[in-house]
């Protein structure tokens, strides 16, 4: 690394985007980071890591991609956990997350789609049509996949703008099910290798689950280390390096995490932590958090509390199972890999009943005081199953509130009055 | 100690001076443009040795004046307790926020709910719809009491039902009729609010809504238990914000 900070914007430029609005967009994150950020005191060392990733976030690890497809290797991104790295990375295929947590273009966006579509969906959308994106500039192949309805019509919408591949996802999880979803796997392995040009080997998918799997172990030793009290880490940082582990470079960043990890495990065995001992716990259950949605964890630690766990897909569903490493034969990992991924408890799927059980025995392992429901507004499947989990929560004996909202800042001080009295419940 | 309990609403700032425990003193004025001004007034006004803050300006009076903030949900929870010892759940529709609180013993809090983002079915609302209909608030209030039945008017967002009573009145419906309907159909939302937290008797009535009679007589015939109104409806939270820094000392 020189001194010199590196001007990118030939590398924008070149990867199409609007470089005013793009710049504009940088400081606010930037801005936005250092709000939530680096304000917070007694931050874990290796947190500086994930610092400078941020700090970089639209610079050196695109400048790796760019680089990287400038030497014939191929970039795909993804927007949903089903997606399955193990396959695009057995094939020298690197994996990008392109989920976005920021309200942008809303205007442009709402020519094309109604009002009334969850955040999730018209960000990612905002950030093509105003082209900011990196990511999705740099992704040769986006992946999607029919797991709601406003995803499906979304990439429809979006394979006008770019090369889509939508992959078939089961609703439930039955045997026919996972026969058809192994299908889907082979077919999805069909076309990386079309697009990369690279044939997946028993070898390299073998490497590649190990290697998927380390990422996973080392977010999962970050996660049990905030069973502790006090904890080690903030929520905030915790779920910064869930986000970032979508993006990131594979072995890099579980090496990071490891010494993350290494660090935090010394904390808690020093007592050491960055809430006070005794300061109240939260278990988050709901719908995804992209990069920078920090609005609730912000908003919880900032009223004096320390969010322990994330069941969501920017949380436990990532990292919590892991793919069997036993298998020898192609056919064999791919099963690995199906059941896997079909574990995932996401409420695309009837009955939904694991996420429940997730739920409470998270909050039981990580001594949680009470658990916030996060769903985003307009998708109708997080708020629908909103009223199992507040039930089941409940009848295992712990305090819920419930919170549907969206990216925007306009009811952070409801948000604030709504939380803190939940806290101060506790 | 005399402690000095102030709640920094968006229609009104109130105050209440306790005396170890004793009401001494209490005060009320308009938030206007600059609530933080109204406040300075109180916080001369009488000499004290601790100050909590509650309401949606409490950071910021916190920061003014110093002390400490507690919500509004835990500051009416101990209020409205301290008025009546009996009570087990609080109504609380304020200028732009309702809450209900469902309440354990002493007053601590066991269940709340706020409304989200808008102004449906509180102060706000009865405000524009009592100008749509060209009365004072008052006046819609007596009207809504005298007509014997309601116009049932659909909309909940204030937006939309603006111009639903617009239409009405232009429809020539009686007018009486329109302010009946309006506070049943805010009674109507309230009640099944209440239900939610699972609300038990005696339940008070605070905040300012809780001094139109047209809403407390509909509440009263919806709720199953006793509704009780404190005489200073809108000193509940500035009371309970006073006292919850008792509460706290003896925690
Ligand atoms: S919530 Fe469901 S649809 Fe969304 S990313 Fe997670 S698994 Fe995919
Ligand atoms: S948050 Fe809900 S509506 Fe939005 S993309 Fe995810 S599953 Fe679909």
């Amino acid at each position: 690394m020189s001194d010199q900070p590196v001007d990118y914007h030939p590398m924008w430029a070149e990867l199409g985007l609007d470089l005013p609005t793009h710049d504009a967009l940088l400081g606010a994150v930037g801005q936005l980071f250092g709000d939530a950020y680096l304000t917070q005191e007694n931050r874990p060392q290796g947190m500086d890591y994930l610092n400078f990733v941020m700090s970089e976030v639209h610079g050196l690890r695109i400048k790796e991609l760019d680089d990287y497809r400038k030497s014939g290797g191929k970039v795909f991104g993804t927007f949903c956990l089903y997606v399955p790295e193990e396959i695009i990375r057995a094939a020298a295929g690197w994996c990008v997350g392109l989920c976005a947590g920021a309200e942008f273009a809303y205007d442009q966006v709402e020519q094309i789609m109604p009002r009334n579509t969850c955040s999730l969906i018209k960000s990612f959308m905002g950030f093509k049509l105003a082209k900011v994106c990196p990511y999705i500039e740099s992704a040769d192949l986006v992946i999607g996949e029919t797991t709601c309805d406003g995803k499906k019509k979304a990439y429809e919408l979006l394979g006008d703008m770019h090369n889509v591949y939508v992959m078939e996802l089961p609703q439930m999880k039955r045997d026919v099910d996972m026969a058809m979803w192994r299908d889907e796997i082979r077919d999805l392995m069909a076309k990386v290798e079309e697009v990369t040009g690279n044939t997946i080997t028993a070898e390299s998918l073998k490497a590649s689950i190990k290697e998927v799997n380390d990422k996973r172990r080392a977010l999962q030793r970050i996660a049990a280390t905030r069973a502790a009290d006090p904890a080690p880490i903030s929520g905030k940082d915790a779920l910064l390096a869930t986000q970032v582990a979508f993006y990131d470079d594979v072995p890099r960043f579980t090496q990071m995490m490891n010494a993350l990890a290494d660090e935090l495990e010394a904390r808690v065995a020093a007592g050491e932590g960055v809430a006070p001992k005794g300061a109240k716990r939260i278990l988050i259950t709901g719908t995804p958090m992209a990069l920078p949605n920090w609005k609730l964890h912000d908003i919880i630690e900032k009223a004096g509390a320390v969010v322990v766990g994330e069941e969501m897909c920017t949380g436990s569903r990532y990292y919590q199972d892991l793919v069997s490493e036993d298998a020898s034969t192609l056919d064999e990992m791919v099963s690995d890999i199906a059941e896997k991924y079909l574990d995932i408890n996401c409420a695309c799927f009837t009955p939904n009943q694991g996420r429940l059980e997730d739920v409470v025995r998270m909050a039981k392992e990580l001594g949680a005081d009470g658990v916030i429901d996060y769903s985003l507004q307009f998708c109708g499947l997080y708020e629908m199953e909103a009223n199992a989990v507040e039930k089941t929560v409940r009848d295992a004996g712990f305090p819920v509130l419930k919170i549907t909202t969206d990216y925007s800042m306009e009811d952070v001080g409801q948000l604030a009055t709504r939380i803190e009295a939940f806290l101060e419940m506790l | 100690m005399r402690v000095l309990g102030l709640d920094i609403g968006s229609r009104s700032v109130d105050a209440v001076w306790l005396e170890d425990g004793r009401i001494v003193d209490w005060a009320v004025a308009d938030s206007g443009f600059d609530p933080g001004s109204a406040a300075a007034v109180f916080v001369e006004r009488n000499a004290h040795d601790a100050i909590v803050s509650t309401g949606y300006g409490r950071h910021g009076a916190r920061e003014r004046f110093g002390g400490t903030a507690v919500t509004e949900i835990t500051a009416y929870g101990v209020g409205a307790a301290r008025l009546f010892p009996h009570a087990f759940s609080v109504l609380d529709i304020g200028g732009q926020d309702t809450k209900v609180i469902s309440l354990g013993p002493g007053g601590k809090v066991t269940d709340f709910e706020m409304n989200d983002k808008c102004a449906a079915g509180t102060g706000k609302f009865l405000e524009v719809m009592a100008r749509a209909l060209g009365f004072s608030l008052e006046e819609m209030a007596e009207q809504g009491i005298a007509a014997s039945t309601g116009v049932s008017i659909s909309s909940m967002c204030t937006v939309f039902a603006e111009s639903e009573v617009t239409g009405l009145v232009h429809r020539g419906e009686d007018r009486a009729r329109i302010a009946r309907g309006l506070h049943e159909s805010i009674a109507k939302r309230t009640l099944s609010s209440l239900k939610r937290v699972n609300a038990r008797g005696p339940l008070v009535f605070a905040g300012g809504v809780a001094k139109n009679p047209a809403m407390v007589a509909l509440i009263s015939e919806g709720f199953e238990g006793d509704v009780l109104v404190p005489e200073e409806a809108q000193t509940v939270g500035a009371l309970g914000a006073a006292l919850s820094l008792g509460a706290a000392a003896h925690q």
